[in-house]
C-alpha cells in the first residue's frame, strides 16, 4: 500500500554549481581514510596494528560496546597511520592502497530464502552494518533491537545533493537484494519513497513505495518517518541511504565488499561541477582539482551545505557521503549589512529581502552567519519550514534545559539532527540547532538509552 | 577599506576584554561581522535580529513622524481654535507644527533610547555578552505611548524601571516575561497617575497652563465617553481614522497603524494571526456591548454608558486599541509561541481590552493592561497548546505494538534458568 506524500513546508536553497549529470572516474587515491566522527557513538577497538596489511573488506576495528559490529577497510593495502587525538582518542584511520585490490571473499547465501539470524550475521560481520542507522538517536543500528519498519529515502532535496535517480541508474539488481535480505529483519515494512516513477527504486518488489514531492525537506528520511509511520517510544526504526544500499546488495550478490559509489561535486567554486565515481575514503584532491576551482580559499564539505562536515582538499571522502561540496568562505564585513537591501542571499522574510521575487533563482552563498548568534526571539518562524508534527522551538528549549520528560514527549524520539537543518538556516537568532539537538540525543541516549 | 581595516584591528585588540561587548555593539552596527558558520549548516539565511528590529522601526516611523506634527497641530488649535475648514498641507503640515512637536517629541525619543541603551551596555558589559537589539524597538515605542508632555526625568526613571525589573533582571532580550514598552507605560500610570490621564496631558502646555485663563484643554475621545458626554467632541469619523485627535505621541493615527501593520505582515516580521486575532477580539467584544445598550439592560445615565453606546468598531480607531495590537501585541518575546496559541492570545487582547476601557472609566484606556495581562497568560496558552501535541504523541503510543528486543526475551530466560 503506497502513499502520495506532499509537503507544503519547506524552503528550498537553490544554489549555484549543480552538477551536471556527467561522471567521470576520479584518480584512484593513494592514501585512503577513515574519519571516525563519522560514526557517531562508536567507541573503536582496533583489530589491526599500525603497519599491517589488510585486503578491502577486512575488519579494521569493533564497537567496543557491541563486540560482533565490525567496520572494514574499503580497500586493500598497509595501514599506515592511525591519528590520534587527546587522551588517545583514535581520529582517523590512513591506508596506503596497493597497487592491485585484494578483497575478502564472504560465504554467500539465498538472500531470499536467508532468516534474519543469517543476515544480521553477515551484515555485522562484513561490515555493512555500519550503514544501517537507527531512529531514535540517529547512531547506527542496534543489532539487538527489532526495528518496526526501515526507510529509505529514494530523492535528495538538499541543496546541491546527488540525484538518487541518476546515480542509482543500472543498480535495480544490487538493491532488490538488500531490501529482500533486510526484510528478514524487520517484522514491518521496507518503507521507500521516490520523488519520481523514473526512479530504478520504484520499481523494487518486497517494498511498499510512497511517491514524495515538495521542497526540502520532503527528501530527508525523518520527514518521511513522521508522515509515513512515526515514531512512538520505545520503537526503533532503521533508516539507509539508497547508496548504501547498494554497497549492501552488490556485497551480498558477489561476496565482496565494494566501496565504490557515485558522488556529486558542486558548489560555486568548482568550475565544472559534475559527478565522480570514487571511493570511500578517497582523497577529495583526486577529484576536486580534476573539476578546478575558481579561488584560492574556500569552505569544502564532506556532504551538503546543510548537514555536510568542514573538511580540506587533502581530507578524505566521508563514510556516508555523496556529496562534496566547495563554497565561498564569507569571512569579510560588510557595511551596514544588516539594514540595507539585500538581493543576493536568500531570506525567509520580506524584510527588505528580496529573494522572495524569485523563487527559482539560484544564489552563491557563502558561510558568513549573517548576524550574530542571539537569544531566541522571533516566533512561528521555525514552523513554516518544519513539516514534522512537532513544535521545533520547545523542542529546542527542552534539549537546551536538558529536560529529559519534556523532550520526550515533545518527540525528540523521531527527530535526527539534519531534521533541524532548515530551521537552522533561517534562524534569525542563528542559534546552533543542529548541534542542540545532537546533545540532546546524546543525552537522552545515555539517560534513557 | 581604511575604516573597515581599523575596526577591525581594534576589535582585535578588544578581544577578550571586558569593554569588548560595547565595541561589538557599535562595531557590527556599522558592519555585519566576518563570522562565518562553525557548527551545523555551512550557510544562513540572511536575516537576524537586527534586521528584525530595524523592519519594525521603519514601522514605526510614519506614527513619530506623524506624533511630530500632531503635537504642533493640537497645540496650536487647543489655544487658537481648530480650522473651520481643515486642509492637511494648510493647517497640519506646517513649520510651526513641525518646530513644536519636534522640541516635545524629540526628547522624548533622546531620553528613552539614551538611558534604554546605557543600561543595556552596562549589563552587556558586566555580563559578558553582546548587547542583543531588543531594546532599538522598545526606545522607539516608549516616546509614542506617553503623553507629549511627559516630564523627562519621569521617562528616565520609568525606563530605567522598566529596562532593569522587565527585563533585565529575567536575562536580557528574549528572556522576560512583560513587553518592556509596557511596563514602561504601566510604571509611569502607576507612579505618576496625574500626569498621565485627564483632559490636561494630552495637549502640550496643557498641565502649565491649567487653571489660568489661557486653560487649554485637549480631553481624548475616550476621555470625553467615558465621561458620557459624547455629544460634546466634534471629531469627524475621518479625524479619528487619520488621526487628528489628542492622545499619546504616536497612537493616534489608525491609517498610518494600519499601513504600519500591513507592512509588518507582508515583511513576515510580524504575526498576522496575533493582529487580525485581536481585531476580531476588539470587534467581538464592542458588540456585546452594543447589544447590552441596544437590550436596553442599562439606563442612559449609566456611567458605562456612553462608551458602551459607542459603536463597536469605532473602538478600532480611537485610543491606543490598534497601536497596542500592530506594535505591541505582537512582540514575539512576551506573546504566545505556538501558532494555535496566537489565536487565543490575540483575541483576549482584543477583548479584554475594550472590556477595560468600558468598565474602568477612570483611565478609559485598556490596552496595555490587557497587553499586560495576556503577556502573562502567554506560557499559559502555550503551555496547553504543547500539551495537545503531547497528548496526540501519547495517544499514539497507547495503540502501538512495541515489539521487544530480541535480547530481552533470552534474557528474561536466563533469570528464569538461574532463578
Amino acid at each position: 500500500m503506497s502513499k502520495t506524500i506532499r509537503i507544503k513546508k519547506g524552503l528550498n536553497i537553490n544554489l549555484i554549481g549543480e552538477a551536471e549529470k556527467t561522471t567521470s572516474k576520479a584518480v584512484s587515491s593513494n592514501v585512503y581514510a577513515i574519519n571516525l566522527d563519522d560514526f557517531h557513538g562508536v567507541t573503536p577497538k582496533m583489530l589491526v596494528k599500525q603497519g599491517g596489511e589488510v585486503k578491502a573488506g577486512e575488519p579494521l576495528f569493533f564497537n567496543k560496546e557491541q563486540e560482533n559490529m565490525l567496520f572494514v577497510s574499503p580497500v586493500s593495502g598497509e595501514l599506515v597511520e592511525i591519528v590520534r587525538g587527546s587522551r588517545r582518542k583514535i581520529l582517523t584511520l590512513k591506508i596506503l592502497a596497493d597497487k592491485t585490490q585484494e578483497f575478502v571473499q564472504h560465504k554467500m547465501f539465498d538472500v531470499k530464502e536467508a532468516d534474519a539470524e543469517t543476515v544480521r550475521a553477515f551484515l555485522l560481520k562484513s561490515g555493512l552494518w555500519a550503514f544501517i542507522k537507527q531512529r531514535p538517536y540517529d547512531i547506527i543500528a542496534n543489532p539487538d533491537a527489532t526495528p518496526k519498519a526501515i526507510f529509505v529515502s529514494g530523492l535528495s532535496t538538499a541543496p546541491l545533493a546527488a540525484d538518487m535517480d541518476y546515480v542509482l541508474q543500472g543498480k535495480e539488481a544490487e538493491l532488490q537484494a538488500a531490501v529482500d535480505a533486510l526484510s528478514a529483519l524487520t517484522p514491518g515494512k521496507i518503507h521507500v519513497s521516490v520523488g519520481s516513477n523514473g526512479s530504478p527504486l520504484a520499481q523494487l518488489s518486497n517494498v511498499s513505495v510512497h511517491s514524495v514531492s515538495g521542497p526540502h525537506p520532503a527528501g530527508l528520511v525523518g520527514t518521511q518517518i513522521n508522515k509515513i509511520d512515526p515514531i512512538n517510544k520505545g520503537e526503533v526504526v532503521w533508516t539507509i541511504t539508497p547508496q548504501d544500499l547498494v554497497i549492501i546488495g552488490e556485497t551480498l550478490l558477489t561476496g565482496k565488499f565494494n566501496a565504490e559509489r557515485v558522488i556529486a561535486l558542486g558548489g560555486s567554486v568548482v568550475k565544472s561541477p559534475k559527478y565522480y565515481t570514487t571511493k570511500i575514503g578517497a582523497e577529495i584532491s583526486t577529484f576536486l582539482y580534476a573539476a578546478g576551482v575558481n579561488q584560492e580559499k574556500f569552505r569544502l564539505i564532506n556532504g551538503d551545505v546543510l548537514t555536510g562536515s568542514k573538511t580540506h582538499p587533502e581530507g578524505h571522502l566521508g563514510y556516508f557521503n555523496n556529496a562534496v561540496t566547495a563554497i565561498p568562505e564569507g569571512d569579510d564585513y560588510d557595511f551596514f549589512g544588516w539594514n540595507k537591501p539585500i538581493f543576493n542571499k536568500i531570506s525567509s522574510t520580506r524584510a527588505l529581502t528580496f529573494s522572495w521575487l524569485n523563487p527559482k533563482k539560484k544564489y552563491d552563498l557563502d558561510t558568513n552567519t549573517n548576524g550574530e548568534h542571539r537569544a531566541f526571539v522571533v516566533t512561528g518562524k521555525y514552523e513554516t519550514v518544519f513539516p514534522l508534527d512537532i513544535y521545533p522551538l520547545q523542542l529546542l528549549k527542552a534539549c537546551m534545559v536538558k529536560d529529559l520528560d519534556e523532550m520526550e514527549q515533545l518527540g525528540l524520539y523521531e527527530v535526527a539532527p539534519e531534521d533541524f537543518a532548515l530551521t537552522e538556516f533561517i534562524c534569525i537568532s542563528k542559534q546552533p540547532h543542529q548541534q542542540i539537538i545532537r546533545e540532546g540525543l546524546d543525552l537522552l541516549h545515555q539517560e534513557i538509552g | 577599506m581604511g575604516l573597515k581595516e581599523n575596526l577591525h584591528q581594534t576589535k582585535l585588540k578588544f578581544q577578550g576584554k571586558k569593554m569588548a561587548p560595547a565595541f561589538n555593539a557599535i562595531h557590527t552596527f556599522l558592519y555585519s561581522p566576518n563570522e562565518t558558520t562553525h557548527s551545523g549548516g555551512h550557510v544562513r539565511a540572511v536575516d537576524d535580529l537586527k534586521r528584525t528590529m530595524n523592519t519594525v522601526i521603519l514601522a514605526l516611523v510614519p506614527c513619530l513622524l506623524f506624533g511630530i506634527f500632531n503635537a504642533g497641530y493640537q497645540h496650536y488649535s487647543a489655544v487658537n481654535g481648530f480650522p473651520a475648514d481643515f486642509s492637511i498641507m494648510e493647517h497640519f503640515i506646517t513649520w510651526d507644527n513641525f518646530w513644536l512637536g519636534a522640541i516635545t517629541v524629540l526628547p522624548l525619543v533622546i531620553v528613552s533610547y539614551g538611558v534604554g541603551l546605557a543600561i543595556e551596555f552596562v549589563f552587556a558589559v558586566i555580563k559578558g555578552h553582546e548587547v542583543e537589539e531588543g531594546y532599538l524597538v522598545t526606545g522607539m515605542l516608549v516616546p509614542l505611548i506617553v503623553p507629549v508632555d511627559t516630564p523627562l526625568w519621569m521617562l528616565a526613571i520609568a525606563v530605567a524601571f522598566g529596562v532593569v525589573i522587565g527585563k533585565e533582571v529575567f536575562g536580557g532580550t528574549g528572556m522576560n516575561i512583560l513587553n518592556p514598552a509596557l511596563t514602561i507605560r504601566a510604571f509611569l500610570f502607576f507612579a505618576y497617575p496625574t500626569w498621565m490621564s485627564g483632559d490636561k496631558v494630552w495637549v502640550h502646555e496643557g498641565v502649565e497652563r491649567a487653571g489660568t485663563a489661557d486653560a487649554i484643554s485637549g480631553e481624548t475621545i475616550l476621555g470625553y465617553l467615558a465621561q458620557n458626554k459624547g455629544a460634546e467632541f466634534s471629531y469627524s469619523l475621518s479625524d479619528m481614522f487619520f488621526g487628528f485627535i489628542p492622545g499619546s505621541v504616536g497612537e493616534t493615527s489608525a491609517f498610518l497603524i494600519l499601513l504600519g501593520g500591513l507592512f509588518l505582515i507582508f515583511t513576515k516580521i510580524a504575526s498576522w494571526r496575533i493582529m487580525v486575532s485581536a481585531v476580531a477580539g476588539a470587534l467581538a467584544m464592542g458588540l456585546i456591548f452594543n447589544g447590552v445598550v441596544a437590550a436596553e439592560w442599562i439606563p442612559e445615565y449609566s456611567k458605562f454608558y456612553g462608551l458602551m453606546e459607542f459603536e463597536f468598531w469605532k473602538h478600532l480607531i480611537v485610543g491606543g486599541l490598534a497601536f497596542g495590537i500592530v506594535y505591541m501585541a505582537t512582540d514575539p518575546v512576551t506573546g504566545s509561541q505556538t501558532n494555535k496559541g496566537k489565536w487565543i492570545y490575540g483575541f483576549l487582547i482584543g477583548f479584554i481590552s475594550v472590556m477595560i476601557r468600558v468598565f474602568n472609566p477612570g483611565y478609559p484606556e485598556g490596552v496595555f493592561l490587557a497587553i499586560l495581562l495576556m503577556n502573562v497568560f502567554a506560557p499559559t496558552i502555550d503551555h496547553y497548546v504543547v500539551r495537545g501535541n503531547v497528548r496526540k504523541r501519547m495517544k499514539r503510543l497507547k495503540n502501538a505494538t512495541i515489539l521487544p528486543k530480541p535480547s530481552e526475551g533470552q534474557a528474561e530466560e536466563l533469570k528464569v534458568e538461574t532463578a
